[in-house]
């Protein structure tokens, strides 16, 4: 017979099932940052000056400086001058005009990771815009939605087509100088997404952006920037991964979420970037910079995110409560295996009156994984009657993996109402012995009981994902315990 | 169909059973009672393959298969069902879904079709009718909160729908209230046929006024120190344990 400690040393039977590379003819920009390259960068995307010299401005802050050393997280230097800060496929004419131009093999590449983009497609109720490394290949359903008002595309098309709304919203949330990665990433960022949902519209399909890297030695640096004017509502979902690689790469995206009067808007993300092997050789650097800011009075903004791959994830996706009754939530399942180390968390930033926000994290760590949760609540001294609820719970599995939790808050109104709580907990050999004399394999009985571990979080992803999100967790632990 | 030699099982180098055999044929029902301690329970979870015993000799075959060599999962889906004594929690597992994940596990193992959706549910109401179970009862978690007679209810449930060639219960008498002991009885009774085996472990003869043995086996210390017909069973409620050789103090 099997005991459970000789399946949880199985680990390396875990496969990724997203690790192929595209044989695809791309341009990818010498290795190295300075200037210059970020010159380069803007003169390919044809950019405005005032774009370039916030840019610079951006580079030129940067260098000032240092990496943040405050989570909990081993991170082997970066060596900013290797990364090549722009790669595209090739194309004979510019961008392609429409889904029908768009070059079969990255049409081929999508189908595969399950991402039609096809508009009589299977997923008929969501767009999508696919960003293959540095650039959007395509979006679909662009003029469909632009019918209603709402604005979907690549960042760089929006700069073209509305760079009003692009100067006054950006970095109004996340300024350039906010963080090292921030800083970065306002440099360099070579494309993602645009979202505006005028006035009183509830947007009527799913949005989602699908990100892959594909070359090697390369960043990837996007920016996404969704704006929902008041009384306007969208969901959107935003899907990632990578190839196989030796090598560690960065993806240091910046994600900004404008929410006015009365407006709402839910953001998902399921996040299956190459988490590296079993030795933690190769892998993604999931760096990224996530903020709402709820400006208006009533509006709301929810942040959900299921996040199984990355060697390393650091991303606090975060609310700015400042419009009086505005709430902001966050559900967030960490999953890490491997030597795989996440430092995940949110914070809640209480201003308006009567604000409220509620966080429920669940960590999963197997393997050699470290799960860190890392939290601020802030209620600021105006912010009369804020409440919060945290919940944070950890699920461990096996005796080499890590859970922590880093809750920070920070009250400075008496009135306010705060709530933390916290669990940690194994699978017991009772539940897997019970699940197993009911015939249900080792495998099944654990990828069960964690999506009943996470139900509260997967029950608010949209019902299209929530299914693939079930698939991914049982994936990622596949044969990590028994 | 399950023939037990001489069997001796320890728990971290301490000896619990000491040499127990026991030959079940198809259709019958064999009573196991014993004071505490004496390694009922033991020997239920010998059988289905829990972790963490050590079976130091003896052998168990089951249907013709050496039973101690298979994975806990495969017994169960070679249809060998234990009723726990304290089912366990699966909190968020909606009980429904586990159920129908368990029956379809063991009809693909026996090269049977999936059951769709209807044809479950269909077979599913009429058990749960049976066994006087309330709908709400499919959409909450595995045992998420059930009172003591609901959890046993909802292993005779799981009983009924995986349909089991042996069936174990052990202690299923335990924590239930005559109304429950009786509904949870007829669940039992209505599952014996001439294929189906039968071990009922219980400390009490109450249980078994209602769920009627063919044989009875008294446990005293890792040992069979009795057997007999159900008649046995009334004779130990009558005079307790302690006028059977073998056992010190009941």
């Amino acid at each position: 017979m099997v005991s459970s400690t000789d399946h949880l040393d199985s680990l390396v039977t875990q496969e990724y099932k997203h690790g192929f590379v595209t044989d695809i003819e791309s341009e990818i920009i010498p290795p190295g940052l300075s200037e210059d390259v970020i010159r380069l960068i803007s003169a390919k995307k044809d950019e405005p000056q005032w774009m370039l010299e916030w840019r610079l401005n951006s580079y030129r802050h940067w260098l000032t400086m240092k990496e943040p050393n405050w989570a909990k997280l081993e991170i082997e230097p970066i060596d900013y001058q290797s990364i090549s800060y722009y790669a595209a496929p090739k194309n004979p004419d510019d961008a392609p005009k429409s889904l029908d131009e768009v070059d079969p093999k990255l049409l081929e590449t999508y189908e595969k990771l399950g991402i039609p983009l096809e508009e009589r497609a299977a997923l008929a109720g969501v767009a999508v815009d696919a960003v293959f490394d540095s650039v959007s290949v395509a979006t679909t359903f662009k003029d469909k939605l632009y019918d209603v008002g709402v604005i979907f595309c690549s960042f760089s098309d929006a700069l073209k087509e509305h760079p009003e709304l692009v100067k006054e919203y950006l970095g109004t949330v996340v300024p350039t100088g906010d963080n090292f990665f921030a800083a970065l990433n306002a440099a360099v960022f070579s494309d993602g997404s645009f979202v505006y949902i005028p006035k009183g519209v509830r947007c009527p399909m799913e949005l989602s952006t699908y990100f892959r890297i594909n070359a090697s030695n390369t960043g990837q640096f996007e920016r996404t920037l969704i704006i929902a004017d008041e009384d306007a509502y969208v969901s959107y979902l935003e899907g990632c991964t990578a190839p196989m690689r030796d090598e560690n790469q960065l993806h240091a995206a910046v994600v900004e979420l404008i929410v006015q009067k009365g407006a709402s808007i839910k953001y998902s993300t399921v996040q299956n970037w190459y988490p590296g092997d079993e030795n933690g050789v190769g892998g993604i650097y999931n760096f990224v910079t996530k903020r709402a800011e709820c400006r208006g009075d009533n509006s709301k903004v929810s942040w959900t995110q299921v996040e199984t791959g990355s060697a390393i994830t650091w991303k606090y996706p975060s609310c700015v409560l400042k419009g009086d009754n505005s709430s902001g939530e966050f559900y967030s399942v960490a999953l890490t295996n491997l030597k795989q180390q996440a430092d995940t968390g949110t914070k809640m930033i209480h201003i308006g009156k009567n604000t409220s926000s509620n966080i429920v994290s669940k960590g999963i760590s197997a393997g050699r994984g470290q799960n860190a949760y890392r939290g601020l609540v802030k209620i600021t001294k105006g912010a009369e009657g804020a409440r919060n609820y945290t919940q944070c719970d950890s699920l461990l599995m096996g005796d080499k993996c890590g859970a922590h939790t880093f809750p920070y808050i920070e009250v400075l109104n008496p009135t306010a109402q705060v709530e933390h709580e916290a669990t940690t907990s194994k699978i017991s050999e009772d539940q897997m012995y019970y699940c197993r004399q009911r015939g249900l394999s080792a495998e099944d009985a654990v990828s069960m009981i964690v999506n009943g571990f996470c139900k509260e979080v997967l029950k608010e992803l949209p019902m299209e994902f929530a299914v693939e999100a079930q698939k991914l967790l049982g994936l990622s632990l596949e044969g990590s315990v028994g | 169909m399950l023939q037990v030699k001489d069997l001796k099982v320890s728990i971290d180098g301490k000896e619990i059973l000491k040499g127990i055999s026991l030959d079940v044929k198809p259709g019958e029902v064999h009573a196991i009672m014993g004071p505490n301690g004496s390694g009922k329970s033991t020997l239920s979870h010998v059988l289905t393959g829990r972790e963490g015993y050590d079976v130091t000799s003896g052998s168990v075959s089951y249907l013709g298969k050496d039973l101690l060599d298979m994975e806990p999962e495969e017994r169960a889906r070679e249809g060998i069902f234990l009723a726990f004594q304290y089912p366990v929690e699966i909190p968020g597992v909606n009980n429904m879904y586990f159920l129908k994940a368990a029956v379809n596990a063991r009809r693909v193992h026996q090269g049977m079709e999936e059951l769709d959706a209807l044809d479950f549910m269909d077979s599913l109401k009429e058990k749960m009718a049976l066994l006087k179970m309330d709908d709400s009862f499919l959409k909450r978690g595995v045992n998420e909160g059930f009172s003591g007679g609901e959890k046993k209810r909802n292993e005779i449930l799981q009983m009924a729908m995986l349909e089991p060639k042996l069936a174990l219960l052990d202690e299923t008498d335990s924590g239930l209230d005559i109304d429950a002991l009786q509904i949870c009885s007829d669940g039992v009774n209505s599952l014996r046929n001439k294929e189906r085996g039968f071990v009922v472990i219980t400390h009490y003869q109450r249980l078994l006024d209602y769920i009627v043995p063919d044989f009875v086996h008294v446990l005293a210390d890792g040992r069979i120190v009795k057997s007999g017909g159900k008649d046995l069973a009334l004779e130990l409620e009558e005079k307790g344990y302690g006028w059977i050789e073998g056992i010190d103090a009941a």
